[in-house]
């Protein structure tokens, strides 16, 4: 007797290309998907609730290992709502290695995202060269602050190291080199008739889809939307450079690569600023008390990461440990359109759409 | 000789004449697949930064393939509890054998050859073709659904780029008159027919790559998606013999594609006759496999809904324009 019947594909968490431990439960009819249920929460390590019993500067390292891509931009956003509490002046010199190293890690970060996408895509050259570039940028990093990836570099008021001698020509040796061989990748991939075949049309939504989701950064920006909190909500010393925001109409992975690969240039022009008028000396740290007390109340921050918008909400009843904190983690929410844009899909096109959302596991089970 | 011995009555020592035959050939195979592996790796590693085997066998890595394979023999044979057991014991063997079986019609050079069979191309194709019921029934014994999808997969790929694959070498019979490979290589005396069927060898390379089933079309056993398509569930010489195969039909596929369209063992210019053809053929030979290599490095894969399409859409109307813009030139000039 022949019959047809739903197969249920269970995908990960075990599975090469989820990114992490990521479980997805699709079910095919033949190779369309027609449900597709994300299981999150294999690396839910509970950072929020660790919080609490945490002094402020404890709290830091819980949230380089969220975003493990982009640790600075989360050690950003736990200071900057401190300082806001706090009403914290930071000495500009660690305003401008905070933002280089905020900026050196967007870069890395998309360097990962663009090596491993197209290693999804079966394609596995560019990965090695975007690891080649990235690691030249991990060394700089571990040079400022000691560590390859949790860098714990941050503090209230101010940055923990200085850079050491001779760090901001490196940066500003790389920056030339980067642009160079981001060229090589255009070549290599960007042309790509199989490449654009792959990514053109897939994954597609809409501006109010993407708004009635909450997506933010580049899921947000490859559908048109300018949104941008370094440009739309200056923080640090973002209003001193010269930038674009690079959106593309399109909503499909097509639009998302381009808006990444356009975000390195305009992160690397940041970068060019940045070390041109970094000051040649002053403090790192700003006079802050032994003992972080926030004062009593609450506050919401939110910054810009390679991810897109990440915000910290802490709400203190005046002790040295938050009575509660609260991360808005962007992969988290990001994530939340998957079943929407997988349903119908071929299952060849699913990884291809994941990867296309750029999520970090780490963040999204928080 | 081996004509003779073909036409002679069958005994015990022609038997064990042909054996020993069979045996060399098939050690001369694996022999290639040793090193041709190691050429992968070393090619993909010049090309991605790596430096690729450096230990095993001086510095070069020499005996790198060989460790490898000695590991594989030395695994545990898992056989899945829910699985089909015979057909899972019996796909590997189903999917190697042709692709032995196929060597045999090549001609390496003039007097090299070990069966010339008076359609060696029609045989080539028609056996090779057999591979896919291992694929398929690896996929479906296996009794795990990644690998279903990539022995499903795998046979609609395989049977899809047969008929461009066909098509595109038409030109070339239609040019020699014969199916005989040792007679298109004498064909090929005054040309060879790249220059002359640059649209066949194009549609042809593409469909090989696509039976072979390596990136760009390695869409059978994509990792990312299908972790690793109708062989997921094989461990130890079962899966080494999946890979053989795909090794072996690289090195059958090459050659076939040297045969073809790039004079066989013939030098390409006269004076050059000195240099003993198996050199020739040895040269063109790593060329058309450092081809596929390069792509291997440098491509990401295809899209599956788009691979059928290519195939039909594409593929086979160039290669059915080509055999008539080759007939007509054919019927004019020649």
């Amino acid at each position: 007797m022949i019959k047809t019947e739903e197969m249920m594909l269970n995908v990960g968490p075990q599975h090469p290309s989820t990114h992490g431990v990521f479980r997805l439960v699709v079910k095919l009819d033949g190779e369309i998907i027609t449900d597709a249920q994300p299981v999150i929460g294999y690396l839910h390590r509970g950072t929020e609730k660790l919080a609490e019993n945490l002094q402020y500067t404890q709290i830091i390292p819980y949230t380089d290992r969220m975003d493990y891509l982009s640790a600075m931009t989360n050690n950003y956003v736990i200071c900057h709502a401190v300082e806001t509490m706090m009403g914290i002046q930071v000495p500009d010199r660690a305003e401008y290695l905070r933002v280089i190293a905020m900026e050196l890690g967007r870069v890395a970060s998309h360097l990962v995202w663009w090596g491993t996408y197209l290693l999804d895509l079966g394609a596995t050259s560019p990965f090695i060269y975007a690891f080649r570039e990235r690691e030249m940028i991990i060394n700089m990093l571990n040079e400022l602050s000691g560590a390859r990836l949790t860098f714990n570099y941050m503090r209230v008021g101010g940055v923990k190291w200085d850079a050491p001698e001779g760090w901001i020509e490196k940066v500003k040796d790389f920056i030339p080199y980067m642009r160079e061989q981001l060229a090589g990748y255009h070549s290599l991939v960007t042309g790509n008739e199989i490449f654009l075949n792959r990514v053109k049309g897939i994954g597609k939504y809409t501006k109010e889809d993407a708004i009635h989701y909450s997506l933010s950064g580049v899921n947000l920006r490859c559908t048109g939307v300018k949104w941008d909190l370094r440009k739309d909500e200056p923080y640090s010393i973002y209003d001193r450079f010269q930038f674009e925001v690079p959106t593309r109409e399109g909503g499909d992975a097509w639009a998302r690569y381009q808006c990444r690969m356009a975000e390195i240039e305009e992160s690397l022009k940041i970068l060019e600023q940045a070390v041109e008028q970094f000051p040649a000396e002053g403090e790192i740290l700003a006079k802050v008390p032994k003992i972080i007390k926030a004062p009593k109340g609450e506050a919401y921050v939110r910054i810009e990461s390679p991810r897109g918008e990440i915000g910290c909400y802490i709400y203190s009843d005046g002790k040295k440990e938050p009575y509660r904190m609260k991360f808005r983690r962007p992969s988290f929410y990001n994530l939340q359109i998957l079943p929407k844009l997988l349903k119908g899909e071929n299952i060849a096109n699913m990884i291809a759409i994941l990867g296309a959302i750029d999520i970090v596991l780490g963040e999204v089970d928080g | 000789m081996i004509q003779d011995m073909l036409q002679s009555s069958p005994g015990l020592f022609n038997f064990l004449i042909f054996f020993v035959l069979g045996l060399v050939l098939l050690l001369v195979i694996l022999g290639f697949v040793t090193f041709g592996i190691l050429a992968e790796r070393k090619v993909l590693g010049y090309i991605q930064l790596r430096h690729g085997p450096n230990q095993l066998g001086g510095r070069f890595g020499l005996l790198q393939t060989v460790a490898d394979v000695l590991k594989l023999l030395l695994k545990e044979d898992i056989i899945p509890k829910l699985a089909d057991r015979p057909m899972f014991i019996l796909a590997p063997v189903i999917a190697f054998a042709p692709s032995f079986m196929v060597v045999a019609a090549i001609p390496f050079t003039d007097h090299l050859q070990f069966a010339d069979i008076g359609v060696g191309l029609l045989y080539y194709v028609a056996v090779s073709g057999m591979t896919v019921f291992g694929m398929l029934l690896g996929g479906w014994a296996s009794n795990n659904k990644y690998s279903l999808l990539g022995g499903a997969r795998a046979t609609a790929q395989m049977i899809s780029y047969e008929i461009p694959l066909v098509m595109s070498v038409l030109g070339v019979v239609l040019l020699s008159g014969s199916l005989n490979l040792n007679e298109i290589v004498h064909a090929q005396e005054h040309g060879w027919f790249i220059l002359l069927q640059p649209i066949g060898f194009i549609v042809f390379l593409i469909a090989a790559t696509a039976e072979l089933s390596r990136i760009p079309f390695d869409l059978p056993e994509s990792e990312s998606e299908l972790v690793a398509g109708y062989h997921t569930e094989y461990t130890g010489f079962r899966w080494a013999f999946f890979m053989l195969a795909e090794y072996v039909y690289l090195f059958a596929m090459t050659s076939l594609i040297v045969v073809l369209f790039f004079g066989g063992w013939l030098s390409p210019i006269g004076f050059l006759d000195f240099i003993p053809g198996s050199v020739w053929f040895g040269l063109k030979f790593s060329a058309i496999l450092f081809l596929f290599l390069w792509f291997r490095a440098t491509f990401p894969r295809m899209r599956a809904d788009k691979l059928m399409e290519f195939a039909w859409k594409v593929l086979l109307p160039v290669a059915l324009g080509n055999i008539f813009l080759t007939a007509v030139i054919k019927s004019l000039f020649f």
